[in-house]
């Protein structure tokens, strides 16, 4: 019987040695996959147990943690004190619904899981001595107070404002409204659902400065007219007949106001008055692709660079069926509509904040930014973001041709509401009528800067559902809000 | 040195490991550093003292590392389910003790010779089969979890397959001593009542719908028939016959296939029929969320573990994420807090476990003892691989206990009428048989 005995034994032993095997397997060679799967909790668990970097304003904390223990466990939660003012930015990081904003495309940071190699040694010593691990703090450029102006003046309204400053592209406002407060994600979620403002749905969690994808309107113009001096086929100066409407594809179009015809104007007139068969005509002239090619070289086509997650950015340009859509022959546009910003334009406020930035920095868009510098949790700075130049969208003289034309706008044409003593302002009104007479998109965009100097800021202000004008509804929160931000940039 | 000094020295060694365990688990869940753990550790320490004087009476030439193995064994499963849920932590304290006492009693009522149990081997089986039959007696079984392996005696609840299998063991070393040369030269009319125990193993399974004991009930019988008879052909035809009643049953018995699917496709990127709610789920959420969980329990230890009290077994908002966790998945929590080296180390007290009770039965003289250590020992290593091997994927997942560690008192117990009696076998075999 010995034999067989000694059979058995092996076969015994057999089966446990593969369960020593069977065990190494999961430990070693599939345990980065398993660690990597949305539905362990065990790694949820372990990122709430990161103390993660704070969020800042310049001036003001956005995002704080606080400390539970749970389970013989200390776990970090997030805090948000100042609620809803940079909701749609800042994000949230909770356990019940995952994460969004900047705490979603920062987590690497936030969490210390990115760094070089002296952080990782640090961190896996901290980890031996069983400290928490500390992220880094990431200091943003909005200003709260400017962001705080926005939303109370926006109040039921929907739409948003986006604010830059041209110089540098760095993000001062991005307001969305309505807005939401993070704090309320974790457990009162339904509370969130239950916000109602003039628009329905009301969507409080989308971010309108950068995924509200709106028809802009007259506010298209000023792309148009930049296409317009950069073919070299046009001046300011050139003068055009408005017969009050303008004849695209066969159809009439007329301007917004049709009982006055303007008859000979020149298109630095036309652009003070948005006179629409000035553009109309421009745009048959030139074509569809150009002035797209024009709209490409102020960031159209490609999604606005900031460091908010990539899903809660969305690129502006012609869409069709929903898809953005870029046409391979002219003759697949109405290049005439499409001039002063009605055809299958859609653009989102982030955008055209850079467009009124670009204009008025002397023709250079630069890179917008929102994330001013990250530090270390023993207070070093670790990156700092250095303004960076996206692209140049027009020449120096045709910028400051365009810049005067909209200049003139504010001083004397639609955009009056919009002036402020002691500042140079420019800016173009919008309009995009929907056929419902109370349901108009409303926009504004501007730049403004202390005579002589250059701008020190540039914004765009949408609204939905409006019965009146851009020039009515959205040029004063545009004067207000930029109110709020010239005092402390005029005096730096 | 003696046998029993060494015993009683690898038992103060095992000792040592095992109260710097069950410390680290005390002073993790106590969250400051105190002495609270030490009552337990000393308690812990007498109960097994105590078996071991006993065993210095009684069994004094036994194979010294067997109670040490098994109170090593028994120290690591009470630190971690004290570590999971503490006050099961107590009882099982409490069945420890109880299971030693029933070691004690073993070893005393069978001082003279255990090979009187021979003599009632029909007894034990027919005893064998009632008893695996008990839970499925109306009134009396109740099914937990979908398997009905339950017997409620007035406030008492066990589990009666566990005593089950060692009155297998011990009619099957009877029974096969006695026929196998008969059953060696195939007499037809010997395999009467084999195949009455596979018919027999079938009816279990389908009257308890709990695949992992008729497997390893089965397992033990194939062995023990394999010892005995010499014959690899009896084996596998025992495995086509179980293979075959399996399939046969396989439509019949929908928690053994739901086992099946999620043992072979755990993971789905579809939402497919969930067999809890009747709803559509990925799979990972549903039928085999407990085997999922548990494999990235398991995975989070990597090489070296979280370290005792360190790891993570409850979600954020401080639900238990792997339920059952300190009975049938007690490996997956001592996977993550000690690691691939731990676990390695724990798989390794169960090899030598497993290899002494097979030396025992090795040295062993007559055919019934060698039949019944070999019996015990193979049933530790099949009983370890079923349950070990569900957790990590390398069977279909049956929940069974793990030998000496799960939480539980039936288990408990009867692994320490096991271990007496294959103390017995040794203690026998090495002093050679007296008259």
């Amino acid at each position: 019987m010995n034999a067989q005995l000694t059979r058995v034994t092996w076969m015994a032993m057999a089966l446990i040695v593969a369960l020593v095997v069977g065990t190494t397997y999961w430990q070693t060679w599939a345990r980065p996959g398993l660690a990597a799967r949305q539905d362990n909790e065990i790694q949820r668990v372990q990122e709430f147990q990161v103390k993660r970097g704070l969020i800042l304003g310049p001036e003001r904390v956005l995002a704080r943690n606080r400390v539970e223990r749970r389970g013989g466990k200390t776990l970090y939660f997030r805090k948000y004190p100042q609620g809803k003012l940079a909701a749609h930015v800042v994000g949230y990081s909770t356990v019940a619904r995952a994460r969004a904003g900047l705490e979603k495309s920062l987590n690497g940071t936030l969490t210390g899981t990115e760094g070089n190699l002296g952080d990782l040694v640090e961190r896996q010593l901290n980890d031996l001595r069983r400290k928490p691990i500390v992220g880094d703090t990431v200091v943003t450029s909005l200003d709260v107070k400017a962001q705080q102006v926005a939303l109370e003046t926006l109040g039921r309204r929907c739409g948003a404002v986006a604010a830059l400053d041209p110089r540098s592209g760095k993000l001062l406002v991005m307001a969305s409204s309505p807005s939401y407060d993070p704090n309320l994600v974790e457990k009162r979620f339904g509370e969130i659902a239950k916000i109602t403002a003039d628009c329905r749905p009301a969507a409080p969690l989308v971010n309108r400065a950068s995924q509200g994808l709106y028809p802009p309107g007259s506010i298209f113009k000023v792309v148009t007219a930049a296409a317009a001096l950069g073919s070299n086929r046009y001046e300011p100066g050139s003068g055009f007949v408005d017969p009050g409407y303008c004849i695209a594809y066969g159809k009439r179009v007329n301007n917004f106001d049709t009982s006055r015809p303007f008859g000979n104007v020149d298109l630095a007139t036309a652009l003070q008055y948005s006179v629409n068969s000035v553009f109309c005509n421009i745009g048959k002239a030139l074509g569809a692709k150009r002035i797209l090619d024009q709209a490409r070289k102020f960031g159209f086509y490609e999604r606005p660079p900031l460091e908010t997650p990539e899903s809660e950015r969305y690129p502006s340009g012609l869409y069709r069926q929903g898809d953005l859509w870029y046409p391979e022959r002219n003759s697949d546009v109405d290049a005439g509509r499409m001039a002063f910003g009605q055809e299958r334009m859609l653009v989102t406020p982030l955008q055209m904040a850079m467009v009124a930035a670009g204009i008025g920095n002397a023709g250079i868009v630069m890179r917008p930014f929102v994330v001013e510098k990250l530090v270390s949790p023993k207070g070093q700075t670790v990156e700092r973001t250095k303004p960076e130049r996206l692209d140049r969208a027009v020449g120096p003289v045709d910028a400051r041709d365009i810049s005067n034309m909209m200049v003139r706008a504010v001083e004397a044409g639609t955009g009056t509401a919009a002036q402020m003593s002691g500042y140079r302002v420019g800016g173009k009104t919008g309009t995009a009528e929907t056929g419902v007479a109370s349901r108009n998109t409303t926009w504004f965009i501007a730049f403004a800067g202390r005579p002589g100097r250059r701008p020190e800021v540039a914004i765009a202000v949408v609204l939905e559902d409006q019965s009146s004008t851009g020039g009515s509804t959205a040029a004063p929160i545009a004067r207000v809000v930029m109110e709020a931000l010239l005092p402390s940039t005029a005096n730096p | 040195m003696s046998a029993r000094n060494r015993e009683l020295l690898t038992l103060f060694l095992a000792g040592l490991v095992a109260s710097a365990a069950f410390a680290s688990a005390w002073i993790a869940d106590a969250a400051q550093i105190d002495q609270g753990w030490l009552p337990y550790a000393a308690l812990l320490g007498g109960v097994f003292l105590a078996g071991h004087l006993v065993a210095r009476v009684i069994v004094p030439e036994a194979d010294p590392t067997l109670l040490p193995l098994a109170a090593l064994l028994c120290a690591i499963g009470l630190t971690f389910v004290y570590r999971i849920a503490p006050e099961d932590g107590r009882r099982q304290l409490g069945w420890v003790a109880i299971g030693v006492l029933a070691f004690a009693l073993v070893l005393v009522w069978l001082r003279y010779d255990y090979r009187v149990l021979e003599r009632y081997k029909y007894v034990f089986g027919v005893s064998a089969i009632v008893l695996l039959m008990l839970p499925s007696v109306p009134g009396l079984g109740e099914r937990i979890n979908g398997v009905k392996l339950w017997v409620n005696v007035g406030p008492l609840q066990f589990q009666p397959g566990e005593i089950a299998k060692i009155f297998l063991v011990i009619f099957l070393a009877g029974y096969l001593r006695d026929k196998r040369e008969a059953l060696a030269r195939g007499r037809l009319k010997d395999f009467g009542p084999l195949l009455l125990i596979w018919g027999g193993a079938m009816l279990v399974l389908v009257q308890t719908s709990d695949l992992g004991s008729a497997l390893l009930n089965f397992g033990i019988f194939l062995a023990m028939l394999y010892v005995a008879t010499g014959k690899l052909s009896y084996v596998v035809a025992g495995l086509v016959l179980f293979g075959a009643g399996a399939a046969a049953l396989y439509n019949a018995l929908d928690r053994v296939q739901q086992r099946v699917t999620v043992w072979l496709e755990p993971w789905t990127d579809e939402k497919v029929y969930c067999t809890i709610n009747g709803a559509l789920e990925y799979r990972q959420n549903c039928d085999s969320y407990q085997l999922v969980k548990s494999l990235y329990s398991i995975a989070n230890g990597g090489y070296g573990g979280t370290g005792i009290g360190n790891g993570t077994f409850q979600t954020v908002d401080g639900t238990q994420l792997i339920p059952y966790l300190q009975t049938d998945f007690v490996y997956s929590a001592i996977a993550q807090e000690l690691g691939l080296v731990g676990a390695a180390a724990v798989l390794l007290l169960f090899l030598a476990l497993v290899a002494r009770t097979m030396r025992v039965a090795l040295i062993a003289q007559d055919g019934f003892s060698k039949l019944l250590a070999a019996g015990l020992g193979f049933g530790f290593a099949l009983q370890t691989f079923i349950i070990v091997g569900g957790v990590l994927r390398l069977v279909p997942l049956t929940g069974i206990t793990l030998p000496f560690v799960s939480y539980g008192g039936s288990s408990i117990v009867s692994n320490f009428v096991m271990l007496a009696l294959v103390m017995l076998v040794s203690n026998r075999a090495v002093r050679g048989a007296p008259a």
